[in-house]
């Protein structure tokens, strides 16, 4: 009988211990001279720990990067920390410009204008125009949010087409003087089958490639007030202008210079197809550079801008800021943090990152001392543009309706006037749902 | 003493009760909640919109349905193929052949295997691109070559792909419950049967299936649920929805979530699939019932 007493007092106790173990989960307390930023960038861990180092070695200051990937886990774990009010000093947020409105509005993300504008705008006038753009909120702008800079660019990127040169030569072209023209570049598609190679290579399973090619082309034929004015509601996708930007994408298919299964595809795919000499083209951003490099050092090949479809209006490409890192507005430690930002986008800072990661700075004092490739790459930042920048964000149901109907032109199961009806449709419902 | 005895009781459960509310209750409870609001998962604020989520998956979201049908015929292939596949193999492991252990692990495999790994290794396996082509050359060298072409990038073939590679990984756990079933059928019925002058086929329809209707309803149900939540090996096999080829339930409420930061549509959607799924499962209980009943 007292056996059992026993027993049972064991049990009440383990029992009560568990719920006390239950009521203990949480975070613990942080060090309070430590600056703690997150991030999701694997391939730039590693130089980020060494200029941590370095800039505690120089202050004293001693910053923790806390890398968190893939970059969905990463996303998903920000919101999450939102949530809870548990962001750290410093990070970065993935998504789309009215996401980021959404920090800002819900609090999350200082306003760093004042910082930008101290001693004639020192710290604002290192960075690329087209980077900060991201960043930025400018007067009246859709969102709601209050006019601003809110986010430091540590690098740039731009997202445009990649060739072969050692392929082009090999299908009897120039190599050093890539297709100009649209028609120029389909009519390659040919003698592309003739020699068992693969044409365009992209990662156009991601929904968000292809819809990055198709709005390259809708600023070249149309130019960018009328995107604009579709994404108001203003021009519906069924305007002539669209379906020949949809049509586009079935004349790549039908000349055979997509290569086999590029809806399926997915970017790591495409790099590595283009990376071993089995694509003469592949659409990628600059990051590319570094991923090339690590697959195939001796790769041969150059950037060029997407073939021009018609001569109206300049080709533009998506580009701005690779990455950039905000500061928790309810961080103790903001002053800090802004203090190491600046210091991160320092010229020497910049170089190391470029040297180490491959990725263009964001400081344009820095952009002297980057490879070849590189440099083309950020020749062209100044033709970039990104929805972030347009100040007006399309319905995501109508995104993904336009590239879905995009993949289903690229198979050959729809028509551009079906996409462009379809599209059309949605978005009229979405306008309908809002007002 | 009674009353302290009950208090007792009730404390030893606790835990456990804790536990159970704590990640399922009210979880379930909370996104039951969410799917009444317009809301981005950032703003602290939500937009209570009532059941205009609800109505929006039944009435104004095609592709949430594609997915369903996409999702409904790999399930269909799983349920016959898959099951069929496995039933076989385990009345064939259950006999005395040899190497059947040996057997055994080997048909375990695939299920212990993480599902983005069997979809990439198909990957490499079927596409010619940027794989070994191995079924297309198998193709060509028996003799079919018009029957060869991109599997994973063709409309038409690509979802039968998925749901055959879906049950190749998925077969394996059928098997382990089917041997475990066919192992209870006590093998004196199979000798009395014998005595009785009962061939192999009247055996196996009249003392096998019988007896393992149960077993076979339990595996049904558990292949309907995994198939139905698939996902994993389509990111793997297709790299995401092709075109809408490929896209399944999970997919959508993933796409809903991250692609359009449309959280409390998300959890409506989720809501629904789960009740879909509660129903089915509940249809095919009584179903089987019904069938253990007649048999």
């Amino acid at each position: 009988m007292k056996k059992n007493s026993c027993f049972r007092i064991f049990c009440l106790l383990a029992s009560f211990i568990f719920l006390l173990n239950f009521s203990g989960c949480g975070t613990g307390p942080s060090d309070s001279s430590t600056i703690t930023i997150w991030h999701w960038m694997t391939d730039r861990d590693a130089s980020f720990q060494a200029l941590a180092k370095q800039y505690e070695e120089q202050t004293g200051i001693k910053v923790d990067f806390e890398l968190y990937a893939p970059s969905d886990a990463y996303s998903q774990k920000v919101r999450a920390a939102a949530q809870g009010s548990t962001l750290p000093d410093i990070f970065g947020i993935l998504g789309e410009k009215r996401d980021f409105a959404s920090f800002i509005k819900a609090g999350h993300i200082l306003d760093l204008s004042s910082y930008m504008n101290e001693s004639q705008g020192a710290w604002k006038n290192r960075f690329f125009k087209k980077a900060l753009a991201v960043n930025e909120f400018s007067e009246q702008n859709s969102y709601g949010v209050t006019p601003g800079i809110y986010g430091v660019p540590i690098d740039i990127m731009t997202i445009q087409m990649v060739y072969n040169k050692d392929l082009l030569k090999k299908l009897g072209a120039n190599p050093n003087k890539p297709p100009v023209n649209f028609d120029d570049f389909i009519s390659l598609g040919t003698k592309i089958k003739e020699n068992n190679l693969q044409g365009l290579v992209s990662g156009w399973g991601e929904l968000w490639m292809v819809d990055c090619l198709a709005n390259n082309y809708a600023f070249n034929i149309m130019g960018k007030d009328k995107v604009i004015a579709t994404i108001k509601g203003e021009v519906p996708y069924t305007d002539p202008d669209w379906v020949k930007v949809f049509t586009l994408f079935q004349q790549m298919r039908e000349s055979g210079i997509l290569a086999e299964g590029i809806v399926t595809m997915v970017n790591k795919t495409a790099e590595q197809l283009f990376a071993t000499g089995k694509a003469v083209f592949a659409f990628n951003g600059s990051w590319c550079v570094n991923v090339y490099k690590g697959m195939n050092p001796k790769l041969n090949y150059g950037a060029m801008l997407p073939p021009r479809a018609a001569q109206n209006y300049p080709v533009s490409i998506w580009g701005g800021a690779g990455s950039s890192f905000m500061v928790n507005a309810r961080s103790a430690k903001k002053d800090a943090a802004i203090k190491f930002l600046k210091w991160l986008t320092d010229k020497e800072q910049q170089v190391y990152l470029a040297d180490h990661t491959f990725n263009l700075p964001a400081n344009k004092d820095s952009i002297g001392r980057i490879p070849e490739v590189m440099a083309q790459f950020a020749d062209d930042v100044e033709l970039s543009t990104h929805p972030n920048t347009w100040g007006v964000s399309e319905f995501p149901a109508v995104i993904e309706t336009l590239d879905r109907g995009l993949q289903s032109i690229i198979i050959g199961e729809k028509t551009p006037q079906q996409v462009a009806a379809e599209t059309q449709k949605v978005k009229e419902r979405e306008m309908a749902k809002r007002r | 003493m009674r009353l302290k005895d009950t208090l007792e009781n009730y404390t030893f459960v606790l835990p456990a009760v804790l536990i159970f509310g704590i990640f399922y209750i009210i979880p379930f409870i909370w996104v039951f909640q969410l799917g009444l609001f317009e809301w981005d998962g950032i703003m602290p604020t939500k937009i209570f919109v009532g059941l205009e989520n609800f109505k929006e998956i039944f009435s104004a979201d095609p592709s949430w349905w594609q997915s369903m049908r996409n999702a409904g015929y790999i399930t269909l292939i799983a349920l016959t193929f898959q099951n069929a596949l496995a039933f076989l193999l385990a009345w064939a492991c259950d006999r005395e052949i040899k190497l059947k252990n040996f057997y055994r692990a080997i048909f375990f495999i695939p299920p212990i295997l993480s599902e983005i790994v069997v979809g990439m290794a198909w990957r490499f396996i079927i596409n010619d691109v940027d794989g070994a082509n191995i079924i297309n050359r198998g193709l060509i060298g028996i003799g079919l070559p018009q029957l060869a072409h991109n599997w994973l990038s063709d409309p038409k073939s690509a979802l039968t792909t998925v749901a055959l590679v879906h049950s190749w990984k998925g077969f394996g756990w059928g098997f382990l419950i089917f041997l475990a079933g066919l192992q209870t059928i006590p093998r004196e019925l199979y000798e009395a049967a014998r005595v009785d002058g009962a061939n192999a086929w009247q055996t196996f329809r009249k003392i096998t299936i019988p007896l393992m209707i149960p077993v076979i309803v339990l595996v049904a149900i558990l292949t309907i649920l995994g198939s139905m939540q698939a996902f994993a090996l389509i990111i793997g096999l297709v790299g995401g929805e092709f075109a809408g080829h490929t896209s399944v339930p999970v997919l959508r409420i993933l796409a809903s979530m991250r692609g359009s930061s449309r959280f409390g549509y998300a959890c409506a959607q989720g809501i629904t699939f789960g009740l879909i799924l509660v129903i089915i499962s509940f249809i095919q209980y009584r179903f089987s019932k019904k069938a253990r009943q007649m048999t």
